[in-house]
C-alpha cells in the first residue's frame, strides 16, 4: 500500500489551497537543503560584514560585538558568503549525515 | 416582465451579464471576440452598467486580471473563443486550482490550422481536463439562461468554481433568434449579488497561490476534484429552482424521441435542433430514432447518461472535435467509458462531423444512420470515421 506522504488532509485544506497565516514561509526549514555549510575563522574575520551583505537568505545576524552570526535553519549552503569573504575567512565544509 | 425579442444571441449574453451586473470585465477586443464583449464595453461606457471594463493587450492577461478580480471578490466575467482561450489556457489551470467563480462565455470555434474561424467543438475539448464546470447551449434561449445560472453556480459556497457556458460560433453566436429577456427585478430574485468567502483583505491577509510542495499537491488536487463532483447537485438544484421561477427546466442529459428508440444520437450543441430535424423525418419513414444531448460535459453526468441510453441498440456518437492519435472523438471516448460498467451496452458508432465550419445538415445524419445499421448487420464496433471526407 502507498504510503500517505501528505502533511495536511485535503478535506482540511482551505480553500484554493490558500495559506491563513501570515508568514508562515519563516517556519520553512531550508537549511536541510544544504551539502556544505560556511564556517567562520574568527581569527581571520576583520568584520566587514561582506558576508551578511551578499547572503540572499540573510542568513548572517550582526552582533553586538561586531562578528556575525551564522543562521543555520535557513542557510542553503550556496556558498556566496565564502566566494565573497575578502579574507578568506569562510570555508565550506561537508555536511555529515 | 420578461420581454421576448429578436436579438443578436451575443448581444443576447451581453444582456444577460448586464443583469448579472457584473463588477469586472476582461478582455481582448480582437478577432477572435465576437460581439458580447463590444456590446458590453458599449453598456460601460453608456453608463447602462456599472462595471469595470479592462481592455488588456492579451487573452492571458485577460484571465490574468480576471484572476486578480475574482479573488478581491468581485463578480467577474470574460469572453474567448478558439485561439484566444489557446493563449487563456495557461491562466485557466490557476483559476480553477484557486477556486475563483469567474464565468466565461466561450464562442466555440476551431483551432489552427490550418487557419480557421468558424464553429467546431476543438477548443471545448481543449478545456475539458482544466477544471472548470462546462456547460452547452443549444440555442439563444439557453444560452442566455445559462449565463445566469453560471453565476449562481459558480459562486454558490460549496462550488466556488470557474464555470463556462459554451455556444456554438456563428451558428448561434451571429445569428438572430426570438429570445425571452428577463427584466432586473425577476434576476434579482434568482441572482444575489456575490458573497465572496475568502477575499483579499488587509486586516485579513492571506497567501493565495503559492508553491504546492510533493507534500501539498496531491491533496489540493484531490480537493479540486472533490469540489467539481459536488457541483453537480447544486447545478441540478439551481436549474431545478430557475425552472421553478421562469418555467424553463434544464437537466444534464437532454432527450428528444429517446424513450422507445432503437437508434439513439448524442450530439452536442446546436446541431442537435438540425438533428430533431433529421429525427422527426426518419420517423416518418419508420425509424425509431432518437436523440441524447449533452448540456453539462464537466462534470461529465454518467448516472444520467447511462438511464437515457442504455435501453438502444446502437448510439450515433458525433465529435465536433478530434482527439488526435487517440480514440478518435472525446465524447465517444467518454460514452464508451461511461458505458464499459454496464452489462448490456448499445453498439457505438463514433463519427467525427462538422470540423472547421462545415455543415451536418439533415441527409448527414441520414447517412450516418444507414451506416450503423449496416454495421450493426456486420455485428462488429467500428472505430471512428471522418464522415463527409473527400478521399
Amino acid at each position: 500500500m502507498a504510503r500517505d506522504q501528505g502533511i495536511i488532509s485535503w478535506k482540511e485544506l482551505p480553500l484554493g489551497c490558500a495559506i491563513l497565516e501570515p508568514g508562515n514561509a519563516k517556519d520553512l526549514r531550508t537549511g536541510d537543503w544544504r551539502s556544505k555549510r560556511p564556517v567562520t575563522d574568527y581569527e581571520k574575520c576583520i568584520k566587514c560584514g561582506m558576508c551578511y551583505i551578499y547572503c540572499p537568505d540573510m542568513c548572517y545576524i550582526p552582533k553586538d560585538d561586531g562578528l556575525f552570526e551564522w543562521n543555520e535553519y535557513y542557510c542553503k549552503g550556496c556558498g556566496i558568503c565564502a566566494h565573497e569573504c575578502p579574507k578568506d575567512a569562510i570555508t565550506m565544509v561537508e555536511e555529515e549525515k | 416582465m420578461a420581454r421576448r425579442v429578436g436579438i443578436e444571441v451575443s448581444i443576447a449574453v451581453s444582456e444577460a451579464v448586464k443583469l448579472a451586473d457584473v463588477d469586472l470585465i476582461a478582455a481582448y477586443p480582437i478577432t477572435p471576440q465576437t460581439h458580447i464583449v463590444e456590446h458590453l464595453s458599449e453598456l460601460v461606457a453608456d453608463g447602462e452598467l456599472d462595471a469595470e471594463f479592462v481592455p488588456v493587450e492579451s487573452e492571458h492577461s485577460a484571465m490574468s486580471s480576471c484572476i486578480g478580480s475574482s479573488a478581491a471578490g468581485a463578480r467577474t466575467y470574460t469572453a474567448t473563443s478558439s485561439q484566444g482561450l489557446a493563449l487563456m489556457l495557461e491562466v485557466c489551470y490557476i483559476a480553477s486550482s484557486l477556486r475563483l467563480p469567474i464565468v466565461m462565455t466561450i464562442v466555440d470555434r476551431s483551432l489552427s490550422g490550418p487557419l480557421s474561424i468558424w464553429n467546431d467543438h476543438s477548443d471545448l475539448m481543449m478545456e475539458r481536463d482544466i477544471g472548470w464546470i462546462q456547460i452547452v447551449a443549444l440555442n439563444g434561449q439557453e444560452i442566455f439562461d445559462m449565463t445566469l445560472h453560471s453565476f449562481k453556480i459558480a459562486e454558490d459556497h460549496n462550488v466556488m468554481l470557474p464555470t463556462q457556458v459554451h455556444m456554438d460560433g456563428f451558428t448561434l453566436s451571429h445569428v438572430i433568434e426570438p429570445i425571452e429577456i428577463l427584466d432586473k427585478a425577476e434576476v434579482d430574485k434568482f441572482l444575489k449579488p456575490y458573497v465572496s468567502p475568502m477575499s483579499l483583505d488587509p486586516e485579513k491577509p492571506v497567501t493565495i497561490g503559492a508553491v504546492g510542495v510533493p507534500e501539498v499537491y496531491t491533496e489540493g488536487r484531490k480537493a479540486q476534484e472533490e469540489a467539481l463532483l459536488n457541483s453537480k447537485d447544486v447545478i441540478l438544484r439551481t436549474w431545478k429552482e430557475f425552472g421553478d421561477l421562469f418555467g424553463r427546466y434544464y437537466e444534464p442529459i437532454g432527450t428528444y424521441k429517446a424513450d422507445d428508440a432503437e437508434i439513439i444520437f448524442i450530439t452536442m450543441g446546436s446541431i442537435t435542433e438540425t438533428c430533431m430535424s433529421a429525427v422527426d423525418q426518419m420517423r416518418q419513414d419508420g425509424k425509431k430514432v432518437g436523440i441524447a444531448y449533452i448540456r453539462l460535459w464537466r462534470p461529465f453526468p454518467f448516472d444520467e447518461l447511462i438511464e437515457a441510453v442504455t435501453k438502444a441498440d446502437a448510439l450515433v456518437v458525433i465529435d465536433r472535435a478530434i482527439s488526435h492519435g487517440g480514440p478518435g472523438g472525446p465524447l465517444a471516448s467518454e460514452i464508451k467509458s461511461a458505458l464499459y460498467h454496464q452489462a448490456q451496452r448499445p453498439f457505438v458508432n463514433s463519427f467525427i462531423a462538422g470540423l472547421g465550419g462545415r455543415d451536418i445538415t439533415i441527409n448527414v445524419f441520414k447517412e450516418m444512420v444507414e451506416k450503423t445499421e449496416k454495421t450493426m448487420k456486420k455485428g462488429v464496433e467500428p472505430g471512428y470515421e471522418f464522415i463527409g471526407v473527400k478521399e
